[in-house]
């Protein structure tokens, strides 16, 4: 009875995926495996494969998701131990200052950031009042790395921060009651313990992170190519068929990588996978 | 016997609220002292003071002759038991009680043997390679004392460690803490708000109220020779009323002049009066010193708990033979179980 209930107002939802989730996934996976005569084929997947443009662009992807990932988690971690040593009212206040960005609209901040970084910019000017030389980062690779991080740092300090100050402060006190100093406290009980925060931060930056497109157009100039931006030009180019093997490739990655994390994590902190 | 711990004007506040304030305390080696008071009484900040958790805004703090008030936590040879346990949910039991070993970088074989011994004197051999959050809660207690003692402490500070336990539990696991003390000879300090547990374990009770220590003494002083009001109401049930020392061995309670053993205050000098009610009689009516209507009566399995109305004050009685409700009775207390006890200062009732 009860159940029945449940499954009805689930109703609205189930509309909403089966329209806008499912079909679309089949369609990808269908264009994926035919060409333009609807003919069973496995050349897009082998295109996808073997061009060189293609694997240099998810070489790149990579190196950018992990690095973006990695730079996120170191300073997000202290920082997350920091916030929860201060008073609540504080600690509110500060977690709402890096929350606030999220507000705005996330095209808008890169375009933000690329009036910063500009040859001519905020940034360069700046530097040049203070008579020290100019740098050059608007559409670099380090452009793009900073989009990402500026953009995706909430998402891995949120998680960690949750971890942390619900870790029983008792806990810490046992490790030190024991002999244990503050270093070995730290890598004996408080990191093994905020694992599942940090599986799960690095989980939502990670994945985005390797499907992002428009951070890199913002914030590269077109100059270097991210899996994404191939697998959007090849749909703007009409190319369909092509377009779909290289989104199910990347959607091969984006799954490997949730199985991973989510064996390290054990399920808990909220991976992508049930 | 030797002070082991010695606590010399200790005060410490949080956000501007006192919880203790000049606290004087001299642990012996060996013993089994309760801090024992009401919830907020600064007990457990005492604990974590000798633990290292917390410093003290002022004051000293010694381990023999010491001063330890600037080493911290991890290099004091003292041991905690936290009122929620505070295992460690990602190790087994074995690694749990190994923990301190380990950090000690103690050899393989001797953390096996310890480990074993310790899980043997606290009745879980087998359970090494449990997970902690399969255990029960006096399991969990069980490895919690385990790990403490597995650092071989000098001294081992309990925090209300059997708050958590059922009635049953908690009666077990008393006389198997006693035991462990009186066996392996270490000092425990322990801290709790059950004043039966304090009076049944310990060799010193120290009552605590409002950061102050209100009385230190053996749980029989303390029980029967309670030196203020505060001591006599915490420590078992008591009727407390105002008297009047109208000389030696003579007080005047509700207007009447009543034999006492007590001596040494001044002439009229306005005393609390403390009788335990198991110590009121109940006689027949004109026999007594005072007369009263029982206006309650509870079946408590070995007596029975009444109140007496007289003289517009309500007597809690403790007594074999049942009066029933309505009842018209006399109160008569032997001399010799008439505290009298000098007004507390006021700065003890102070928030």
């Amino acid at each position: 009875m009860t159940n029945k209930k449940n499954t009805l107002l689930a109703g609205p939802y189930l509309i909403w995926a089966v329209g806008f989730i499912v079909l679309p996934l089949f369609m990808i996976v269908y264009y994926a495996f035919t060409d333009k005569q609807n003919r069973f084929t496995f050349d897009n997947i082998v295109a996808a494969v073997s061009d060189p443009a293609n694997l240099k662009a998810l070489g790149m992807t990579l190196l950018l998701a992990a690095l973006a990932t990695a730079i996120c988690l170191v300073l997000a971690y202290p920082l997350a131990l920091c916030l929860t040593k201060l008073r609540l009212k504080r600690k509110n206040s500060i977690i709402f200052l890096f929350i606030l960005p999220m507000w705005m609209n996330f095209m808008l901040q890169m375009v933000a950031i690329n009036v910063i970084v500009e040859d001519n910019g905020v940034l360069n000017s700046l530097l040049t009042a203070l008579g020290l030389p100019t740098v050059h980062i608007a559409n670099t690779f380090g452009a793009i790395l900073l989009g990402m991080v500026y953009d995706y740092f909430p998402f891995m300090l949120l998680p960690i921060f949750n971890n942390v100050s619900c870790l029983d402060k008792d806990l810490i006190n046992a490790s030190h009651d024991l002999g244990a100093n503050g270093i070995s406290t730290f890598f004996k009980v408080t990191l093994p313990l905020t694992l599942p925060g940090v599986v799960s931060g690095i989980t939502m930056v990670f994945m985005p992170a390797i499907s992002d497109f428009a951070i890199a157009e913002m914030l590269g100039g077109g100059k270097i190519m991210l899996i994404g931006n191939v697998v959007e030009q090849s749909f703007n180019k009409g190319q369909y068929h092509q377009g779909s093997g290289l989104a199910l490739l990347l959607m091969v990655f984006v799954l490997v990588s949730s199985f991973i994390t989510d064996k390290d994590g054990e399920g808990e902190g909220g991976t992508l996978l049930p | 016997m030797k002070d082991i711990i010695t606590l010399k004007d200790i005060a410490v506040s949080f956000d501007g609220e006192t919880i203790l304030d000049g606290l004087n305390l001299s642990i012996r080696d060996g013993e089994f002292v309760t801090l024992l008071g009401p919830s907020g009484c600064g007990k457990t900040t005492t604990l974590r003071i000798i633990a290292g958790f917390v410093t003290p805004d002022r004051g000293d703090v010694f381990f023999g002759d010491q001063r330890v008030n600037n080493v911290p936590a991890h290099k004091r040879h003292v041991n905690t038991i936290f009122q929620r346990y505070a295992l460690f949910p990602h190790m087994n039991v074995f690694e749990n009680v190994a923990f301190g070993m380990r950090v000690q970088k103690k050899g393989k074989d001797e953390i096996k043997k310890t480990v074993e011994e310790m899980l043997a004197l606290v009745n879980l051999k087998g359970y090494e390679k449990r997970h902690v959050s399969t255990l029960s809660g006096g399991q969990q207690q069980r490895v919690a004392i385990a790990r403490a003692l597995a650092n071989k402490p000098t001294v081992l500070l309990l925090d209300e460690p059997l708050a958590a336990l059922d009635l049953k539990l908690r009666k077990e696991m008393q006389v198997e803490l006693k035991n462990i003390q009186k066996s392996l000879g270490i000092t425990f300090i322990y801290v709790t708000h059950d004043q039966e547990e304090a009076l049944t374990m310990s060799d010193t009770v120290v009552v605590m109220d409002h950061g102050r220590i209100q009385q230190i003494g053996t749980p029989m002083d303390i029980y029967n020779e309670p030196q203020n009001a505060f001591v006599a109401d915490f420590i078992g049930e008591s009727n407390i009323f105002d008297g009047v020392m109208r000389e030696d061995r003579v007080v005047e309670y509700f207007g009447k002049i009543i034999p006492c053993v007590d001596s040494g205050f001044a002439k009229d000098e306005l005393v609390d009066v403390v009788i335990r009610p198991e110590d009121v009689e109940l006689v027949a009516p004109e026999k007594g010193q005072l007369c009263g209507t029982v206006t309650s009566l509870i079946f408590k399995g070995v007596h029975y708990e009444m109140n007496v109305e007289a003289c517009g004050f309500s007597w809690l009685v403790h007594s074999t033979k049942m009066e029933p409700v309505g009842t018209e009775v006399g109160i008569c207390v032997d001399p010799e179980n008439i505290q009298i006890m000098r007004k507390q200062e006021a700065v003890c009732h102070d928030e």
